[in-house]
Order: structure tokens, then C-alpha cells, then sequence
């Protein structure tokens, strides 16, 4: 009698490791193997932690949009305006910063709110009025662009002395630095948000991992209907996927207003399909149920390399980078498409 | 007495037709029509002159704020066509068609210009250079039908692909230059020939809504192309291939963005990749959406969805008469949209019902308790 628990207990975590993790370990691979390329063929550049590091200090918004956007993937659902969203973000917070006298604390709450109201209201809308999420954050994308060229129509960089000393900022990581051709020592250092980011990938990854709201996600992203009947509040928590994704974007957006300093309406813009992508390539599935937010980190990491590689191979024509993220992307989309059908064999 | 009773009974005839005509699926869209001409007629009338005036070539054209709309409005009924199709037969919607307007506005001008990028004559027939470009957008409409019909990858993902990449293709074939054609004779698809008062683009969106119309009534699209939407499994258990007709659709988009590509290069005789029919995506998706059409897939009107297309571009000439910044317009557009989807949700409209119920009952109570 007791045994027949247990052996289902196994299968069920091979299960998990066919999809999930098996997504993961692909992204993982991928973005290894792409880093070595890198080195192998474009030289010493790479070599150099701080490389690394400089990915992560350009990256880290959309590294925080990316978790955000996962979060609502995996629930079933998708969020286009994250990308204007940062723009509005950076432009109120400009705003406040140079003309009306404020402050890094309210420019930051300023941020908090502003993310945490389009969540709210995306959510609301998606969650109990049953909308399609597409267009609702679509509707959300209009809304934020509009709002950002009434605020101000031009771009400006913030003077503001607090801010500027938060945004020169650097963290020096230990034992990572290297030596010029001099013999001096360059410590190798990262910015705030890439701790932010850190920060979000872990909670957010615990989250998902060990908290009864994380597993509703994935429940209720796998299948609603069954999710609903097992006693899940099935609508509480996509309105709580969207409101996670929004406060992903008011945090991503201070962070890359940290990083540029300055408020215009074309900052971040493809941003959601930038997050949209890396998630994707990271292994959540764009139909719900699936994904990882250790795999979206990735997802960002390697997105981020193959610019990288493409800029230093001299094809620094913007072109190239859109077709080879383009590309990148349709090849995960039929990865992911193969075995959903694979998987689909199976269960028959 | 029976004047009363014929009173009631006529009374009755107006509310069962006024409860039929707010079901009707051409409600929505005429009413956003009907609010927009009314404001413009309260806030200045002066926006329903039309005028003749000689264009910059001499002879008499017509001008004023409606011929702008109709004029302007064309592209967006084109796609709106075909996005019709796509939404109703695959239940997502193509967010590529801007982009892949940039593709095939730059193939007419690659085809036309050739090698030079100033031609003083043209390097190839104007119909040979709209043929390579129906060919070319129908092969990337077919791309993105491949994936979604065959590799099941949800549309809005699917054509992500090609919004990334479609402007820098389009860049790419052109080898990044911005042809410029000096013939005349090109300009007339996207402005007015010489003699006839009309844009042509009027013209042009004429003759594709008179061709859907014919297909749909001689062919069995239509009935596919829903039973698709709505029961993909269903529909393949009575002999309908679902990949094909998905597949089809695509296509016939396809076509649809090349038409409108061409117009949108003809209107200016160059191109600009990175703001050529910029956002047109969601104004199209906007229309269908305002058409009334789940955008779930299944059931369709593509009457409704035309009209859409021409509310939506009412709605930004009306914004623009007001000199609304032109990026500041999305924001407006928004709330327009957001409270449309809001009023036409099925969870909105039951709650509606249901309290139209409450009241009513709620007088028969009363009237009881009078008696």
C-alpha cells in the first residue's frame, strides 16, 4: 500500500525535470556555450570578469522586467507594457528630480507607484473583467507612451546631486579585478541595480519555488479550469501575477533610469519584447505552466552575449542585432514547440 | 382603450427592435461613430466642410477633415481585413504587419529603383514591382502561418519574430539607403490621378473589401475559417485541415500588407524603415477589436471591422484637429479602447443584464404591491 505514493511521488519529479528543467538546462547550455564561442573566437575581451560584469550592469533592468514577465508567462498570461512603463517611470522620476525639488526617496516612490498602479489596474482588468491580457497591457502600452510625452516631450539629464552620487555608485566585487598593461590593479565592480536585480531573481525564484502563491502560478498557468478545482482562488492570483509583473517594471524602470540618468520618451523602447524574448529563451512557456526564473537570468545572459558578439564581430549595423535576436528567437520557439509535442505523444 | 392597447403594443415593436439593434454586432462600432460626429458637430461644424480646391499640380481636388479620414483610413481597412481573418480563423492576433509593410514598401522600391537609389527613370514596370511585392509578403505571411499553424506556436509570439527583425530586413534588402522615385506616375496609387478628385487609396481599399466580399460569398472561408476559431479539433474531425486554413489566412494577410506597403510608398515616393506605418499594428488589432470580434477567434463580421478601421482613424483626425501631440494620441487612444473592451467583456455584459433583470423585476414588485 505504501509504496504506490511513493512511486508516483518519483514519476511525478521526473516529470518536472522533462519539462521545466530540461528548458532550463538547454538555456543554460546554450548560454555557456555561446560565452565560450565568444572567447574562443573574439579574443581576450571576454575573458575578463568584468565582461561579465559589464553585461550585468547594462542589463539589469531588463533583467528585473524579464522576472516580472516570466511571472505572468508562467501564469498564462502576458504583459506588453512593461517597456513603456520604464519609459514613464524614468521620465515622472526626471520630473521630480529637477523641477520639483524631490528627492531620491520620493522619486523612488514614485517609481513604486507608478509600477504598482499599472499592475493593479492590468490586472483588475484581466483577472475579474476576463479580458484578454494582450490587449488590456497593449491598451497599457498606449497609455504609458501617451503619458510620458505629456509629462514632458523632450529629453533631459537629471542634475540633481543626491541622484547623481547614487548613480556613480559602483560596488567593487573582491577578487575579481585584473591587471592592466601597466601591473595596476582594476577591481572589478558592478552597479546597484545589478544588485537589485540579484535581489529580485533570488526572491522571486524562492518565491516561485516554495511559496503557495509561487506554486499557484504555476497552477492556475497549467490549467485553470483544474487549478479552480482544487480550490484555488484562480482569479486572485493572476491579478497577483500581474501586480508582481508591474512592480517588476516600476523597479526595472528606476533601475535603468539609474544607469542612463535621464527622462525621455524613447528610453527602453522594444524593452518588452527584449523581456518577452528572454524570457522565452529562458524556457517559460509561452502557453502557462512552464518556466524558471533561474532560466530567465540566463535567458537575459545570453541574449545580451550574442549583442555582444554581434557588435564585436564590426556588423555594428542596428540591423543585424534585431535579425540575430529574431533568429535566436524562432530557433527556442521550435525548440519549445518540438517538445510540447513530443510531450503531447507521450501523454497519448 | 385600444388606442392605449395599440400604443403598448407599438411601444413594445420599438423596445424589441431598439434590444435587437444594441445586440447587433454593428452596434458598437457605429455608436463610437455616431458619438464622434456628434462631438465634432457640437464642438465645430467647420470639421464636415469639404471643399474643392486645386491640388499642387493644378487641377481640382477634393479636401477637408472626411476625405483625410477616408483617404488615411484606407490602409488600416485593408489590414483590417485581413487581420479579421487571422483573429477569427487562429485566435491570436499578427503583430508584424507594420514591419512587414517596411519589407514590402522596400521590395517595390528595390524592384523599381534597382541599383540606384536616385533613378531618373524607372527600372522595371510599376505592376511588376507591386507583383514581386504581393509574392514576397505573402511568402513572410506564410512564415508566420508555418509557425503558428504547423509548429502550434501561439500568433502573438510567433509574428514577435518578424516584428523584431522585419524593419532591419526591410533596411537590409534597400542596403540601408532611402531610394527616392521621381516619376510621377508612381505617386498616383498613394495621392490622386490626374482628373479624378477622389485619393485613389479610396479607390484601391474599394476594390480589396468588393474582392473579400465576393470570396466569402462564393467560397467557404468564412464557415472555415470560424468552425477553426472556434473548435480547431472539432472542425478536423469533419474534414476541415485547421493548418491549411490557418495557413490560408496568414496569406491572405500577406496580400493584404503588400497592398498596403504599396499605397504607404506611393504616398510618398521613399520610405523611412524605422517610422513607416509605425504602430499600425495596434490601431488594426484596435479595429477589429472595436468591430466587436472576440479577439478568441471564432465568430467574425468583417463589416463591423472595417467600420472599426474608420472610427479608429476618425478618432485620430479628430485628436490631431485638436493639435494633439502626435505621440501624446496613444494615450487618449488608450482610454478609448480600454473603456470599448471594458463595456463589450462577457463578464460586464452579463453583470449588465442581470441588473436590467433586477430592475425590472423590481417594478413588477412594485406595480404587485400598488395593485
Amino acid at each position: 500500500m505504501s509504496f504506490i505514493p511513493r512511486a508516483s511521488k518519483k514519476l511525478k519529479n521526473r516529470m518536472v525535470l522533462t519539462d521545466t528543467n530540461l528548458l532550463l538546462f538547454i538555456t543554460i547550455a546554450v548560454f555557456l556555450a555561446m560565452y565560450c564561442c565568444a572567447i574562443l573566437f573574439l579574443g581576450r575581451g571576454f575573458t575578463k570578469p568584468q565582461a561579465f560584469f559589464n553585461i550585468l550592469n547594462e542589463n539589469a533592468s531588463l533583467i528585473i522586467l524579464s522576472c516580472g514577465m516570466s511571472v505572468v508567462m508562467i501564469s498564462g498570461g502576458i504583459d506588453i507594457s512593461v517597456g513603456q512603463v520604464t519609459a514613464l517611470v524614468c521620465m515622472a522620476c526626471a520630473v521630480n528630480l529637477d523641477f520639483q525639488n524631490g528627492t531620491v526617496f520620493t522619486s523612488m516612490l514614485i517609481a513604486l507607484g507608478i509600477g504598482l498602479a499599472f499592475g493593479a489596474v492590468q490586472g483588475f482588468l484581466v483577472a475579474y473583467l476576463e479580458i484578454q491580457p494582450f490587449i488590456v497591457t497593449l491598451a497599457g502600452l498606449f497609455f504609458a507612451k501617451g503619458m510620458t510625452t505629456i509629462i514632458n516631450a523632450s529629453q533631459f539629464n537629471v542634475e540633481n546631486e543626491q541622484f547623481k552620487a547614487l548613480k556613480s555608485t559602483e560596488v567593487n566585487v573582491p577578487l575579481m579585478g585584473s591587471y592592466n598593461k601597466l601591473g595596476e590593479y582594476i577591481p572589478a565592480y558592478v552597479e546597484i541595480g545589478v544588485l537589485v536585480a540579484v535581489f529580485i531573481v533570488i526572491a522571486l525564484f524562492c518565491a516561485l519555488k516554495w511559496t503557495k502563491l509561487g506554486r499557484n502560478f504555476y497552477a492556475v498557468g497549467g490549467n485553470n479550469q483544474s487549478a479552480n478545482m482544487l480550490g484555488i482562488n484562480v482569479k486572485l492570483t493572476k491579478f497577483m501575477s500581474h501586480l508582481i509583473c508591474g512592480l517588476c517594471a516600476g523597479i526595472g524602470g528606476y533601475v535603468y533610469f539609474l544607469h542612463v540618468g535621464s527622462g525621455s520618451p524613447s528610453h527602453a523602447a522594444g524593452a518588452e519584447m527584449n523581456a518577452i524574448a528572454s524570457s522565452i529563451i529562458g524556457g517559460t512557456m509561452l502557453t502557462g505552466g512552464v518556466g524558471n526564473i533561474a532560466g530567465t537570468f540566463f535567458g537575459v545572459l545570453s541574449l545580451s552575449t550574442i549583442k555582444n558578439i554581434v557588435a564585436s564581430l564590426g556588423l555594428d549595423e542596428a540591423w543585424w542585432t534585431n535579425i540575430t535576436v529574431a533568429a535566436m528567437l524562432c530557433i527556442f520557439l521550435l525548440v519549445q514547440s518540438v517538445i510540447l509535442a513530443r510531450k503531447n505523444k507521450n501523454k497519448k | 382603450m385600444t388606442k392605449n392597447v395599440k400604443f403598448k403594443e407599438s411601444m413594445k415593436a420599438v423596445k424589441a427592435f431598439l434590444i435587437r439593434m444594441v445586440q447587433n454586432q454593428l452596434f458598437i462600432p457605429l455608436a463610437a461613430l455616431l458619438f464622434l460626429v456628434l462631438f465634432n458637430i457640437v464642438v465645430d461644424p467647420s470639421f464636415f466642410r469639404i471643399s474643392l480646391e486645386p491640388s499642387s499640380e493644378g487641377y481640382p481636388v477634393l479636401s477637408g477633415y472626411l476625405i483625410t479620414i477616408i483617404d488615411n483610413a484606407s490602409e488600416l481597412a485593408i489590414l483590417a481585413i485581413g487581420m479579421t481573418l487571422v483573429t477569427a480563423a487562429s485566435g491570436g492576433q499578427d503583430i508584424s504587419v507594420g514591419s512587414t509593410i517596411a519589407i514590402a514598401g522596400s521590395v517595390v522600391l528595390r524592384v523599381l529603383c534597382g541599383t540606384d537609389s536616385r533613378p531618373e527613370t524607372l527600372k522595371a514596370p510599376i505592376i511588376v514591382a507591386f507583383l514581386v511585392c504581393v509574392i514576397v509578403s505573402a511568402l513572410f505571411g506564410a512564415f508566420n502561418g508555418v509557425l503558428v499553424a504547423y509548429f502550434k506556436i501561439q500568433p502573438m509570439v510567433a509574428t514577435l519574430i518578424l516584428f523584431t527583425a522585419g524593419r532591419s530586413i526591410a533596411a537590409w534588402i534597400n542596403n540601408n539607403e532611402l531610394p527616392v522615385i521621381n516619376d510621377p506616375s508612381f505617386g498616383y496609387y498613394g495621392n490622386f490621378i490626374p482628373g479624378i478628385p477622389l485619393p485613389t487609396p479610396v479607390f484601391i481599399a474599394a476594390a480589396c473589401m468588393a474582392l473579400i466580399a465576393l470570396v466569402l460569398k462564393v467560397t467557404n472561408l468564412r464557415l472555415y475559417a470560424q468552425s477553426v476559431g472556434i473548435n480547431p479539433s472539432s472542425s478536423r474531425l469533419n474534414g476541415i485541415n485547421p493548418q491549411t486554413i490557418k495557413l490560408i489566412s496568414f496569406i491572405i494577410l500577406g496580400i493584404c500588407v503588400a497592398v498596403a506597403g504599396f499605397i504607404k510608398v506611393s504616398r510618398l515616393s521613399t520610405i523611412n524603415y524605422s517610422v513607416v506605418a509605425k504602430d499600425i499594428e495596434m490601431d488594426v488589432i484596435l479595429a477589429v477589436a472595436l468591430g466587436g470580434n472576440a479577439l478568441s477567434g471564432g465568430k467574425f463580421n468583417m463589416t463591423a471591422s472595417i467600420i472599426g478601421a474608420y472610427v479608429i482613424q476618425f478618432l485620430t483626425t479628430t485628436l490631431f484637429k485638436f493639435k494633439v501631440n502626435s505621440a501624446a494620441i496613444s494615450a487618449y487612444k488608450a482610454v478609448v479602447v480600454i473603456i470599448l473592451v471594458v463595456l463589450s467583456a462577457p463578464y460586464v455584459r452579463k453583470k449588465l443584464v442581470e441588473f436590467r433583470k433586477k430592475i425590472v423585476s423590481h417594478k413588477v414588485k412594485v406595480r404587485k404591491e400598488v395593485a
